[in-house]
């Protein structure tokens, strides 16, 4: 049992623990080139000269800046600079040696690191240039908050952020009222049409917007003159794809309260007005500020709707993009990307905050509330959801239009020659099929894990010290944005001394990224049925002399199997829409179907993205209609005894 | 196998202690049990009864102290190295397997063919008297069927000891009642030796064979039901067990007792010459006449009824007794002999302390 929890244990350290360490690390690792380990002489025909050090060569004539001394890994500086009077024809003859092991310079592309005197005629001294000394220090923070053009991208991103959590909240609190507090119609439906967006990539709205209000969108003349390419289209794009989140809280929150609060503001006689205030704006507090702060991360957070739709308007997880794949800058992109956790983090903690004392008044036995009809409300409630849907259904369609549409906007027949994926460049069908592999892989192996797991952490007798440490473990996933994790990965795996480099590159570190990634809401909904259980099976089990494995195999799994099926396709969406954790890791063989979406819009192929994107919203449509028929079918035989 | 080896004790238990941090659960607890004995671990909610059965079923070992079953020492095995079987207060029946698989979750994996498995749990259901009701799920039957089917499971491997953890408490009064006698008359036709635990002094005073008071994790007193209740070993076991009238008071020379100014006969009192102390008596203990008939005898007092209670089979008198300084007194009258002298409230009569029944305890002992 104990060895189990420790695999499991050791697990989540390789996955998280340890790349996040070696990205911080990382983002602490500074190159600068030090002229002072650097001696050179002169011998202009009289002799060699004094000996100088490059410091004090440049002090004199100021040949390089701070910042051309603060450096990349590939920076070279050519010794040349040091001496203005320098002229490959003249008959000068130069020295340099390096004075300090670790400063080192090439001649071409012979790596000198030894401590003697070099002796080069002009035109050789030409090839010789210094490279730089690795350093530990904050100097790429200061470096990050001293450009101008990076630093923006923190305003640029608090302001997006903001803004889409506003309005966000705001129409999911519209929306979890109606559907909580009136008597319309079509309530199921509503539900089921604002959880779409869950099953899409994030970046899939960004398209959607692009054919509506583009350079040739349908209706480009609703936004009067201005770019959806910037910020409104970012802020549009994550209004609809955080809505699930931000619904899902706030209709909970609204579902608990107390309807003797409400008799008891109807008995004091309290307008319609003033019950809202004084009672149903309270009780769900605590669910709008979790909802604000998740939104809040998720948008910050997301990469792929920026990237699509952003324009020239930096975000910082855009950066740590540019930074890695564009500059190929791995030091700044750890840097942006632990700037990237601390919104994450912040919002993490005061969710978990909120979620307890939600919780709390939970506890406090309080009636359910049942709406009553109430004519003129239910229909300006049923027209508020229609709007909604409109919003959501919309996007969506004018994604599978444009999918369909042949040469857009010229040639507006039907064809599936957009689908043609192995024409295009990002992977083409292949792409579709990894994806496929993969989410079936984190459906069963990380449902696998993550419930073994959660049944350790619950179920075990003593060595409470491990179980909280593993606990802890669990839950820091959801405060890691997924380019943080991506990132950390390759600064882990991709390190040569580890073991494990060989996994890197492959389908095995993808299918570990993105368990992890996604680890601790699954974790949660398997703590929440393994809670349900009664504490003392394992007790009577062993008294029965019966293994821990017999127990779990026929009871403990059987009894959570609604949340082993629940956990697993909600792995299979998420494996299947997630671009950012997976965008540094995947390789040539392992190219992903929400990947692909993005490089073919990069590309400029933007209705063969779409029409990747609708194949993901229809493969997790499907795997959403099997978990429903699982659930409802073959749990209906496992589950008999639930039926009094 | 000698005569004195069969006489040993079937469960020794030596100088158990508990720690859970700090805190102390158990302290220093040492009894035996003999073979088929039905043995209650009886004290109020949180003095350690779960801790001590928990312990000697291996699910949570002792920080010190042996215990051995049988004359093996058991004191490190884990419970399934262990012989017992045991019922929760919650049942932990499997939701998702019926009955019969319930009951037959410990015969699997043991070799038996399935013929003899089969007639072995209808032989179990057959004994907690729900037969024919194999093929339904656990949320299907009530909760003293649920209970019975516990019960049956844990006897199904024919342990040697059987553990019960609050079985009744989560029945209602009458199922509870009947229930507890079933347990009694199972046991006693197994003859498996029992330990049940309860917070119930009723319920421990009616089925155990011997009951152990526990208080703040020790041991308060270990006898049988008429001598924790005829005999307490200390205030706590009189007061927890059963109802007392106590007065505070001190002991003028042995066998009296004096508080306020009033002096009783008390013959059992061990409390010393000059020593403070608490007497105790029961409500069934004090004798009322009619003032014209009291019988002669010390500790005689005139009385008033201040309030009747009826409780069906008695009444409970409330007494005002200005000659033991206004003490309030409750006493128990049978309704035939109520009925005799014509009762009723505000009746002057005669009480007695009955001075046998008394019960002393020198101050700072309980
Ligand atoms: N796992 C535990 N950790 C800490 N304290 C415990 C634990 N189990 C029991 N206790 C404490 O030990 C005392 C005795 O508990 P228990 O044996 O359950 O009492 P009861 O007599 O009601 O069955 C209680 O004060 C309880 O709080
Ligand atoms: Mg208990």
């Amino acid at each position: 049992m104990r060895a189990f929890m420790l695999i499991v244990a050791l697990y989540l350290l390789a996955t998280l623990a340890f790349p996040l360490g070696a990205m911080f690390f990382k983002s602490l690792t500074t190159y600068r080139v030090d002229l002072t380990l650097f001696e050179f002489q002169v011998d202009a025909g009289g002799g060699w000269g004094p000996v100088a050090t490059g410091e004090a060569l440049n002090a004199k004539i100021k040949a390089f800046d701070a910042d051309d001394l603060a450096a990349t890994s590939d920076t070279r500086l050519a010794a040349t600079k040091l001496f203005p009077d320098f002229s490959f024809l003249a008959p000068t003859k130069y020295r340099i040696r390096s004075t300090a092991p670790e400063a080192v310079f090439l001649f071409g592309s012979e790596r000198v690191a030894d401590p003697d005197w070099h002796e080069y005629s002009g035109n050789d001294f030409r090839r010789v240039v210094m490279r730089p000394v690795l350093d530990q220090g904050f100097g790429n923070y200061v470096r990050y908050f001293s450009t101008p053009s990076l630093f923006y991208s923190i305003h640029n991103s608090l302001y997006i952020a903001t803004v889409s959590t506003i309005i966000t909240v705001t129409i999911a609190f519209g929306l979890a009222y109606a559907l909580t507090r009136s008597c319309m119609p079509l309530k199921g439906m509503f539900r089921l049409i604002v959880m779409i967006p869950i099953l899409v990539p994030s970046l899939l709205p960004g398209i959607a917007l692009v054919y509506l209000f583009g350079n040739q969108g349908v209706i480009k003349g609703a936004l009067m003159g201005e770019s959806i390419y910037g910020p409104i289209g970012i802020v549009i794009g994550s209004v609809f794809f955080t809505l699930p989140h931000a619904f899902i809280i706030i209709q909970t929150a609204l579902y608990i309260a107390d309807a003797r609060l409400y008799e008891a503001a109807a008995s004091l006689r309290a307008s319609r007005w003033k019950t809202f205030y004084t009672v149903t704006l309270p009780g769900a507090r605590f669910g709008l500020i979790s909802a604000a702060f998740v939104v809040f991360t998720l948008v910050i957070t997301d990469f792929g709707l920026p990237k699509v739709i952003g324009g020239k308007f930096n975000v910082l997880a855009v950066d740590v993009y540019k930074q890695v794949i564009g500059q190929q800058n791995f030091e700044m992109g750890a840097v942006v990307s632990v700037i990237l956790l601390v919104p994450a983090l912040v919002a993490f903690t005061v969710d978990r905050l909120m979620q307890r004392r939600q919780v709390a008044l939970l506890t406090a036995r309080s009636v359910a509330f049942e709406a009553k009809p109430h004519r003129n409300f239910d229909m300006v409630c049923l027209g508020y959801c229609l709007l909604v849907t409109v919003f959501v259904v919309g996007l969506l369609a004018m994604c599978q239009y444009a999918a369909l549409v042949k040469f857009w906007p010229y040639d507006l027949t039907l064809s599936f020659k957009n689908f043609n994926f192995d024409r295009m460049d990002g992977g083409g069908w292949d792409s579709y099929w990894n994806s496929i592999h993969l989410a079936l892989l984190t459906a069963t192996l990380g449902t696998g894990v993550i419930f073994c797991g959660a049944y350790l952490v619950e179920k075990m007798q003593g060595f409470d010290t491990g179980r909280g440490v593993f606990q802890f473990f669990a839950m820091m996933p959801m405060a890691v944005p997924g380019l943080v994790l991506g990132l950390a990965y390759i600064f882990f795996f991709n390190n040569p001394a580890n073991p494990l480099n060989g996994i890197y590159g492959t389908m095995t570190i993808l299918v570990i990224c993105t368990v992890t990634h996604f680890y601790t809401v699954g974790h949660l909904t398997a703590l929440t049925a393994l809670k349900q259980m009664d504490r003392e099976f394992e007790a009577v089990s062993a008294s029965l002399k019966q293994p821990v494995w017999r127990l779990f195999g026929r009871v403990t799994v059987p009894v959570c199997m609604p949340a082993i099926l629940d956990i697993s396709v909600y792995m299979f969406v998420n494996a299947m829409t997630t671009v950012s954790a997976v965008i540094f890791l995947y390789s040539p063989d392992t190219a992903l179907a929400a990947v692909a979406v993005l490089n073919m819009d990069d590309a400029g192929d933007i209705a063969p993205a779409a029409a990747m994107g609708m194949m993901i919203f229809y493969t997790n449509a499907f795997a959403r209609l099997v978990h429903l028929g699982l659930s409802r079918g073959v749990l209906s035989r496992t589950q008999a005894w639930r039926k009094r | 196998m000698t005569q004195l080896e069969t006489a040993a004790p079937f469960l020794v238990i030596r100088n158990l202690t508990k720690k859970f941090g700090q805190f102390t659960a158990l302290q220093d607890v040492s009894f035996d049990i003999d073979e088929s004995e039905f043995v209650c671990f009886l004290g109020p909610s949180g003095c350690g009864k779960t801790t001590l059965l928990r312990a000697i079923a291996g699910l949570d070992i002792q920080t010190s102290g042996t215990v051995l079953q049988a004359g093996r020492d058991i004191s490190a095995l884990p419970p399934a190295e262990r012989d017992f079987g045991i019922v929760f207060q919650s049942y932990a029946l499997f939701p998702n397997l019926t009955i019969y698989k319930n009951v037959a979750y410990g015969l699997e994996n043991t070799r038996r063919p399935a013929a003899e498995i089969k007639a072995r749990v209808a032989e179990l259901l057959d004994l907690v008297g729900l037969p024919e009701q194999g093929t339904k799920y656990p949320a299907q039957l009530s909760g003293g069927q649920q209970q019975r089917v516990a019960l049956a499971r844990a006897l199904a491997t024919s342990p040697g000891l059987l553990l019960l953890d609050e079985p009744l408490s989560a029945l209602d009064a009458k199922v509870r009642v009947r229930l507890r006698h079933e347990i009694k008359s199972l046991q006693e036709r197994l003859g498996v030796t029992t330990i049940m635990v309860t917070h119930d002094q009723e319920e421990a005073l009616a089925v155990a064979d011997r009951i152990v008071v526990m208080n703040h994790g020790v041991i308060e007193q270990l006898g049988t039901p008429q001598e924790i209740y005829r005999e307490p070993a200390s205030l706590f076991v009189a007061d927890f067990i059963g109802e007392t009238n106590q007065f505070e008071g001190s002991a003028p020379a042995p066998g009296r007792f004096t508080f306020a100014g009033v002096d009783l006969t008390c013959p059992a009192s061990t409390i010393g010459a000059g020593e403070k102390g608490v007497i105790v008596v029961r409500p069934e203990d004090i004798v009322l006449s009619q003032i014209s008939d009291a019988p002669a005898g010390p500790n005689h007092f005139p009385a008033r009824v201040k309030e009747l209670e009826f409780l069906g089979n008695n009444w409970r008198v409330h007494l005002d007794c200005p000659a033991l300084k206004g003490a309030e007194l409750t006493a128990n009258i049978s309704i035939n002999r109520a009925r005799a002298f014509s009762f009723a409230t505000n009746m002057e009569i005669s009480i007695q302390l009955v001075p046998e029944r008394l019960r002393a305890f020198a101050a700072g002992t309980g």
